[in-house]
């Protein structure tokens, strides 16, 4: 039976930390801290604490994530 | 946490999967039109029970059938249905797995029913092959993205796509184990492979496009484009040198006799 992975999935922004790092709670539970990606940076794009995201992860580290998306 | 097992620990294995390879075969033997999926489900539990195993995909996370039964565009996790009634140039992904003194066991295969077409045939016959380059690269000394890589440079260069979402994983007492298994990756990336790891690699590829969309159900997932998909799936110890499978195709190979898929 295959595993799902995590490599795209939902969270929220629980802290801002500083160089634009982030914690996020994703939706089952698993608090990482990720960075906003680079294209969000370029047309600044403001996140805050509470706001929902989307995160991309690699498989090989389950820890750090990179948002690549903010919902209004 | 990634466990290293024994040598009687592989063995224990060893014996798990090639119950799950002849569970494969014995539903093989009623492939044909006409015959619904949970058919085959019930073979499968009834053959798996009598050889004093358990089926461990039976309540895995709340799953309620003894095998995945994913018909055509079904990518993996097919719940199987008394509604699902295969057809002539239906293909069939079964993946089954056996709990037996305390290990599990998983495999894979696609098998065809009636006739197919080439094309999707050649989809078939790549998917077979990519494993094996896989598990070429499971030796000691390599790295998780070589598997990867390996699987995703033979697939793409005849333009088949490779799932992101579903991936492979480590097996042992636990049915999924650390670590992960991409079918995708870069050469010399992710952990390196040591002596006595087990895992199950199992490449899933799609004719069209690799995105997936996940059913209502909880479980199934199907292709975006709803072009076929295929998936292949052999359980493996790591070795020095060479990988050492543990699962085996020989008895479904036997039933299938002339026929490849």
């Amino acid at each position: 039976m295959a595993k799902q992975t995590a490599i795209e999935q939902d969270g929220t922004i629980i802290e801002a930390l500083s160089n634009a790092m982030f914690r996020v709670e994703l939706e089952n539970g698993h608090v990482i801290t990720a960075h906003i990606s680079g294209k969000m940076r370029m047309h600044y794009i403001k996140i805050l604490p509470g706001d929902k995201v989307k995160v991309e992860m690699s498989p090989y580290d389950l820890s750090k994530g990179r948002i690549s998306f903010r919902y209004k | 946490m990634i466990f290293l097992k024994t040598d009687e620990e592989i063995e224990l294995l060893r014996h798990c999967n090639q119950i799950v390879a002849k569970t494969l075969a014995e539903t093989a033997k009623l492939i044909k039109p006409g015959v619904t999926t949970l058919e085959l489900d019930k073979r499968a539990e009834e053959f798996i029970r009598d050889n004093g195993g358990v089926p461990n995909f039976l309540g895995y996370s709340g799953y309620p059938n003894s095998i995945c039964a994913s018909v055509n565009e079904q990518v993996v996790h097919g719940i199987p249905s008394a509604k699902t009634i295969l057809k002539e140039g239906d293909i069939i992904s079964i993946d089954c797995g056996v709990l037996k003194n305390g290990f599990n066991g998983d495999s894979a295969y696609t098998f065809c029913v009636g006739e197919v077409d080439p094309e999707i045939v050649n989809l078939l016959r790549t998917t077979k092959e990519s494993l094996y380059k896989g598990i070429e690269q499971a030796c000691e000394g390599k790295r998780l993205g070589d598997i990867g890589n390996a699987i995703q440079t033979y697939c793409e260069d005849r333009g088949y796509s490779v799932v992101r979402e579903m991936v492979g994983h480590g097996v042992g007492r636990k049915l999924h184990e650390a670590p992960e298994i991409p079918n995708y990756g870069k050469k010399g990336n992710g952990i390196m492979l040591k002596s006595g790891m087990t895992i199950a690699i199992e490449p899933m590829i799609n004719l069209g496009s690799r995105n997936l969309v996940f059913e209502k159900d909880g479980w199934t997932t199907r292709t975006a484009d709803r072009k076929p998909s295929a998936h292949f799936e052999h359980s493996v110890a790591v070795r020095h040198g060479k990988a050492d499978i543990l699962s085996s195709f020989e008895y479904i190979e036997q039933v299938l006799g002339e026929r490849e898929f």
